[in-house]
């Protein structure tokens, strides 16, 4: 293969910055959530190619660990949107405005 | 052949995702985000990390997203009126900050002055387990090696915060009575 390790790191780059504008932009907190995980999948997909282009095991094995991680958070966060959907009837961000008042 | 698939499979990304963003129900979005966590595997694969393209495939595409799709479906929450976006001020700054963050990617990994290119690593098939680190291997036995030795510490706290984030979680969606 001939790709290098700059075109992983732009795809991965631009990845992160597409989940940027899904957290900036949408109003909708599961979207938001979602564009969250985008952003950590764009940093597993740099991390796995710094850890093939250097010859080690070291970032497979923090891609391992984010995986984990990242599927506990999305059980609490998802326990957190529901708990705040029974109390608010709303997880749009732009209603969930009581400190701004 | 495998540059014609790397470029294939991160066009299928970076387009998913995008649409991902953008769609205006959620549902669709979530679908959109199996298919490009899904490129992503591909991707691992075109990197020979063959355990992680099939841990990304069963917990990413199989168990998040399905809950993901499962409290989207429990809410309900695509029947709200209005835009699913913010005011334009933040349509704004949201595309400024965008091309800001992408301007700098595209700086530092293409055109004339980007970072140095290394070679490709020659690719073990066995591990041997000997040496100071722990060398590249397409083998999922590597992983034991290093869980059980270098990253012991990280392992068990990894644990831990499992069981932690389950405990939270039954906490967390327990039904409070209103009286107490």
């Amino acid at each position: 293969m001939t790709v290098g390790l700059n075109a992983f790191l732009l795809v991965s780059g631009l990845l992160f910055a597409i989940g940027l504008l899904g957290v900036i932009l949408r109003k909708n907190t599961l979207v938001i959530y979602m564009s969250l995980e985008l952003m950590l999948n764009a940093v597993n997909l740099a991390l796995v190619a710094f850890s093939r282009y250097n010859g080690t095991m070291d970032g497979n094995l923090f891609v391992f660990f984010i995986i984990t991680v990242a599927a506990a958070e999305v059980a609490l966060g998802l326990a957190i949107i529901v708990a705040l959907f029974r109390r608010r009837q709303s997880v749009m961000v732009d209603q969930l405005n009581a400190l701004s008042r | 052949m495998l540059d014609i698939l790397f470029y294939v499979f991160a066009a299928i990304v970076l387009v998913s995702a995008l649409l991902m963003v953008v769609s205006p129900n959620a549902v669709n979005g979530a679908m959109c985000m199996i298919v490009s966590f899904v490129g992503t595997a591909a991707l691992f694969v075109l990197l020979e990390a063959y355990f992680l393209a099939i841990l990304q495939v069963l917990v990413y595409a199989g168990a998040v997203m399905v809950l993901f799709l499962f409290i989207i479906m429990l809410l309900d929450v695509d029947k709200s009126e209005g835009s699913y976006f913010k005011d334009k001020l933040t349509l704004g700054a949201a595309i400024i900050g965008f091309a800001l963050v992408a301007i700098l990617v595209c700086s530092a990994f293409a055109g004339a002055n980007h970072l140095p290119e290394p070679g490709l690593m020659p690719v073990l098939e066995n591990p041997t387990g000997e040496g100071v680190g722990i060398p590249f291997t397409t083998s999922s036995k590597s992983f034991g090696y290093s869980l059980f030795s270098k990253y012991m510490l990280p392992f068990q706290v990894t644990g831990f915060l499992l069981l932690a984030a389950m405990i939270g979680v039954i906490v967390v969606s327990k039904k409070h009575e209103e009286n107490s």
